[in-house]
């Protein structure tokens, strides 16, 4: 067992008002930058719809993800790597800038400078790649926003496969969701797989997957390789760049921004620990249905006193074995399962989680037909199809998506006759499976998720694998010239030396 | 053309080209691998790429090698081996001709992309279309010397191209007479192609260098970095510090990759 930790993200989507704060804040701080303009980091994407970039779940078309050869084994679906070299002059599987938008401005200054027209002066829009005047825009980062578009290309969503779509076209059965995506920062990225100068890499400490600027040669097989198309390739400087979950914040303590920026406060954050040597295994199970269970299978329990002195022995300091313990991730993921990962079919274990939202009844005229007890409906009459949920989230498993929008509805009727009629109504728990207890605690997150709650956070421990004693003084006056440099080889010539004698100390 | 010219050319200009492409690619490697990539515009303009580079870069690719071994063989081993001069010279020929037309062909369309397509013209620097101009002619030119060839089947100008390659490495004074006599176009093809090594560190040809063929060797497919324990024992007794600036820093939070 090598036991590691990282920091997860839920979603809690029945709560998410789809208001882009979240996309807004990541861009402002991270890709606000020449060659990134048309990149989110964080996106949020009015479901049912083809998404961004354009049907990006489609992977017979982009070939994202990993596949299952017959014999068992996992190769990434572009291919192997003798396949994916094959690939490198010209990638067949590449999306083009044109399939997100192609990045736009306005003249804006025109509207102050024009001198006096017949008509007012109107701000053209201008591309951010050519300059060029763009006559109209034909798509942008949300395109589809609150179902805009037709309702013919909006069903092509893959999310429809198996559900009799044609019905959602009508405007009083129509439904809707909201799905804020960044990069899942997955146990089995295929990104990383498909890099082939290894500049991509998974950081063991707190499971980050981040790309070494440096190292990228822009090969962009990783743009292909994510099944999410999370990887972004900035035209300007020729290497790929992706979500960095914030990191800099993350090691601090403090939430990521799109976390910190939730008006709806539907994010949280919060330590998973899991056995490293059970990921290959678990991501090349044969049905894809048993991909959500296997990955539930890898995470481990902190409040196992074996687990947890196993994970100090390997090095994972207290600090993080408390937060595992009081995890918000731990208790929506595995205890109350009512979490679940995004298109698991893809095979990359993905670690960032959605509780899926509930809906309105079908519709209000049946609502006195449809069997409701204590007011809770029956899941499978609520607006959003089950399988459309079941194939965003459990690879088109129904069940444990039903189970969790009921233990949802339990909270919501259990709270209810507490707070309204001022009852106890134990029985509401008991017919889902839960305790009262586990019902007042979902209540604290779910609902009422306070900071402290939403956000439990670990800092890094740097000074267990950092030397605090040879760093002191390395940054300061020198520019490229680390003051406390030893290396002898310099092909700008470096800094002049005391020279060194055996026994001899030299200050720094 | 006069001894003098022909000293410059085929006797100093070759250190001067290889001095800066060596030079300079490790200076510029050392100094700022954030520019270092293959600046691909696939991702702005699909058309043409799928075609034009595929060409282009497996035509290259065998002419590359072809080269390499052509003239830096030396003349001893084709002879031991009993390899006729004439031989070589019809197989450098077939296989050099064709990857030379499907990487003229491959570069002809992949100009005509950058020069045409607004988008990709747009976001090009003058190196890129500089670079992509030089590559076209030095094919039109190595193609071109398919006529000359063809006057004299024997192997004999090969010979002294290989004289002249093997001189300058072995730094042979006299390499340069070697082909003081040969057509003017073969002198034309030596000359850019020594200038297209020299514009190299300065331009995306860089990117020749990272061809990614460790990929292949890589252990399994993941790549995990830890900080890992405090390392000891780097520095000797006596020098500062252990960790040896930000670059080794930089080296061993690499090197702590492990797979997953």
């Amino acid at each position: 067992m090598r036991i590691r930790a990282q920091i997860s993200m839920v979603l809690n989507l029945d709560k998410c008002i789809g208001c882009h704060t979240c996309s807004i804040t990541c861009k402002n701080v991270w890709t606000n930058r020449e060659g990134v303009e048309y990149v989110w980091f964080n996106n949020v994407e009015t479901k049912p719809g083809i998404g961004y970039p354009k049907d990006w779940e489609n992977q017979k078309r982009w070939h994202g993800g990993w596949v299952r050869t017959k014999r068992g084994k996992l190769v990434p679906r572009q291919g192997s790597k003798w396949r994916i070299l094959s690939k490198i002059f010209a990638n067949p599987h590449l999306p083009e800038i044109d399939d997100f938008y192609e990045p736009y401005t306005y003249e804006y200054e025109w509207l102050q400078k024009a001198p006096e027209l017949q008509a007012q002066p109107s701000a053209k829009p201008r591309s951010l790649l050519t300059g060029a005047v763009i006559n109209k825009i034909e798509w942008s980062g949300n395109w589809e926003d609150m179902l805009g578009g037709e309702f013919e290309k909006r069903s092509h969503d893959y999310n429809f496969e198996g559900v009799e779509k044609e019905i959602y076209g009508e405007f009083e059965k129509t439904f809707m969701m909201y799905l804020p995506r960044l990069c899942e920062h997955c146990l089995n990225p295929s990104c990383l797989a498909s890099c082939p100068s290894g500049a991509i890499y998974k950081r063991e400490e707190d499971g980050i997957v981040l790309i070494d600027q440096e190292k990228c040669r822009g090969w962009r097989m990783c743009v292909s390789g994510c099944p999410y198309k999370k990887i972004y390739y900035n035209w300007s400087t020729g290497k790929s760049e992706k979500c960095i979950f914030c990191y800099p914040r993350i090691e601090t303590g403090q939430p990521t921004v799109c976390s910190e920026t939730c008006v709806g406060r539907i994010r949280y954050l919060g330590v998973v620990l899991y056995d490293a040597d059970k990921i290959e295994a678990a991501a090349s199970v044969a049905n894809e249905k048993d991909l959500y269970p296997a990955q539930l299978d890898v995470f481990l329990d902190p409040h196992d006193p074996q687990i947890q002195a196993e994970a100090r022995a390997q090095g994972i300091p207290d600090h993080w074995i408390e937060a595992a313990i009081r995890s918000p991730i731990y208790k929506m993921a595995v205890q109350w399962k009512v979490a679940f990962p995004l298109h698991p079919e893809y095979r990359t274990l993905p670690m960032v989680w959605y509780v899926p939202p509930l809906s309105p009844i079908q519709s209000a005229h049946e609502a006195g037909k449809i069997s409701a007890k204590d007011g809770m409906p029956d899941v499978r009459s609520l607006r959003i199809p089950l399988r459309y949920l079941a194939n965003l989230l459990t690879a088109g498993d129904e069940a444990p998506v039903a189970t969790a929008l009921e233990r949802m509805l339990a909270m919501r009727a259990y709270m209810r006759a507490k707070s309204v009629e001022g009852r106890i109504d134990p029985s509401i728990p008991e017919r889902v499976g839960l305790t009262q207890a586990t019902i007042e605690e979902m209540y604290r997150i779910m609902a009422l998720a306070n900071y402290e709650d939403r956000y439990v956070i670990p800092t890094t421990h740097r000074e267990r694998d950092e030397d605090a004693y040879v760093l002191r003084g390395s940054a300061g006056f020198g520019f490229q010239e680390s003051t406390n440099g030893a290396t002898r080889l310099n092909l700008f010539g470096g800094a002049k030396r005391t020279p060194r004698k055996p026994y001899m100390d030299i200050p720094t | 053309m006069n001894d003098f010219l022909n000293q410059l050319a085929f006797g100093w200009y070759p250190y001067l080209a290889l001095t800066v492409l060596f030079v300079g690619s490790i200076l510029r490697f050392d100094a700022s691998q954030y520019s270092w990539r293959a600046q691909s515009s696939q991702f702005l303009r699909r058309r043409q790429m799928m075609i034009g580079s595929n060409l282009f870069h497996l035509g290259v690719l065998v002419l590359f090698v072809g080269h390499l071994f052509g003239l830096l063989t030396p003349i001893g081993v084709l002879d031991t081996l009993g390899i006729s001069h004439g031989f070589k010279q019809l197989l450098a020929l077939v296989v050099g001709g064709l990857a030379g037309i499907c990487a003229l062909a491959g570069a002809t369309i992949l100009l005509h992309r950058r020069l045409f397509d607004p988008r990709v013209r747009q976001t090009s620097s003058f190196g890129d279309i500089a670079v992509l101009v030089l590559i076209w002619l030095q094919l039109v030119l190595g193609v071109g010397t398919i006529y000359w060839t063809m006057q004299h089947m024997d192997g004999s100008a090969m010979v002294q191209f290989m004289g002249w390659a093997s001189g300058i490495l072995t730094l042979n004074p006299e390499a340069p007479d070697l082909i003081a006599d040969v057509a003017l176009v073969y002198k034309l093809h030596i000359i850019l192609g020594l200038t297209l090594f020299l514009i190299t560190p300065f331009t995306r040809l860089v990117h020749i260098w990272s061809a990614p063929i460790w990929y292949l060797f890589r252990p399994g497919y993941q790549i995990v970095r830890s900080r890992g324990p405090i390392r000891q024992g780097v520095a000797e007794p006596g020098v500062l510090g252990g960790y040896g600036g930000q670059i080794i820093a930089r080296q061993q939070s690499e090197s702590g990759e492990s797979g997953a």
